[in-house]
């Protein structure tokens, strides 16, 4: 549905219902912290920047699918047949039985009192600390380089000239009148 | 019924080459485009979540974690250059995105 609807906005809120219900299988696999992490990132801030996008940018989308007929049968092929090849792949690894454990009865966490994401954050601190900090930096990245190129420079915008504002003499800005009595200016 | 790690790594092999069908038949169009590398990496972080559960170690959440991460930043300074783009060109096909060709 994401990818066949005619309708862009349409596409992207079935986007936002998979998110919701790929939420709900991690909630299932127990893994909670992930899961409100995803519908928050994906689900709450993503999703508007792209409808916020498909939005603002006022185009024509028919336009944009008129060779989608042409390729279709081809793409299908190839899509088909790497689904087949991964199915297969899977299915011949997971017969053995070892892998076929119900996966619902092997919580990740023993302890009642430890949380999922308690343990993560016991985790994430401690053994990942430097990969935490990397994927901090390269969202502050990604915010910078954001923030550049949509950037407009403006000529209205009121900017302090610093430099400007300390090189400037008395004299330049101080007049000094004699203001005789009684006269005025 | 039981549900497996198989039935976990099915869906996200269907949500990958659904990801990739969607580009093969959005090739024009980058938005959708960037969306269906969304729901890839959504299926990768299916599998990275699965493995986890089965394989009771919370690397592989950590490592989805991640790659949420990239991907939300990915999906920032995509649309990002796609505005700029537009408002240079007042167009987001990918056809038309010839201006540094040799």
């Amino acid at each position: 549905m994401v990818i066949t609807a005619r309708n862009p906005v349409h596409a992207v809120l079935f986007l936002i219902l998979c998110f919701f219900n790929v939420s709900g299988l991690f909630v299932l696999l127990g893994a909670e912290f992930l899961a409100f992490m995803l519908v928050i990132v994906y689900a709450g801030a993503l999703s508007v920047l792209f409808l916020f996008i498909v939005m603002m940018l006022d185009i024509d989308f028919s336009s944009l699918r008129q060779d989608m007929v042409k390729y279709t049968p081809i793409s299908i092929l190839i899509a088909g047949v790497l689904l087949v090849e991964l199915l297969l792949l899977f299915q011949g690894w997971g017969g053995s039985s070892h892998i076929a454990g119900n996966l619902s009865e092997h919580p990740i966490l023993s302890s009642e009192d430890m949380t999922n994401t308690k343990a993560i954050g016991a985790v994430l601190y401690t053994d990942y600390v430097y990969a935490f900090q990397l994927s901090g930096l390269v969202l502050f990245v990604a915010m910078i380089g954001t923030i550049t190129l949509t950037l407009r420079d403006t000529h209205k915008a009121k900017r302090q000239r610093v430099s400007e504002q300390t090189a400037v003499k008395p004299e330049d800005i101080l007049n000094i009148q004699k203001v005789t009595p009684g006269v005025g200016m | 019924m039981d549900v497996t790690l198989y039935h976990y790594l099915g869906l996200s092999a269907i949500l990958f080459v659904l990801g990739i069908l969607g580009i093969f038949i959005n090739r024009r169009n980058v938005i959708l485009i960037l969306m269906c590398i969304e729901l890839m990496l959504l299926s990768v972080n299916i599998n990275f979540v699965a493995f986890s559960a089965y394989l009771d170690d919370l690397g592989g959440q950590i490592f989805s974690m991640f790659v949420l991460t990239v991907a939300a930043a990915e999906a920032a300074i995509g649309l990002a250059i796609l505005l700029v783009f537009f408002r240079n060109r007042g167009s987001i096909a990918v056809d038309d995105v010839t201006v540094m060709k040799g």
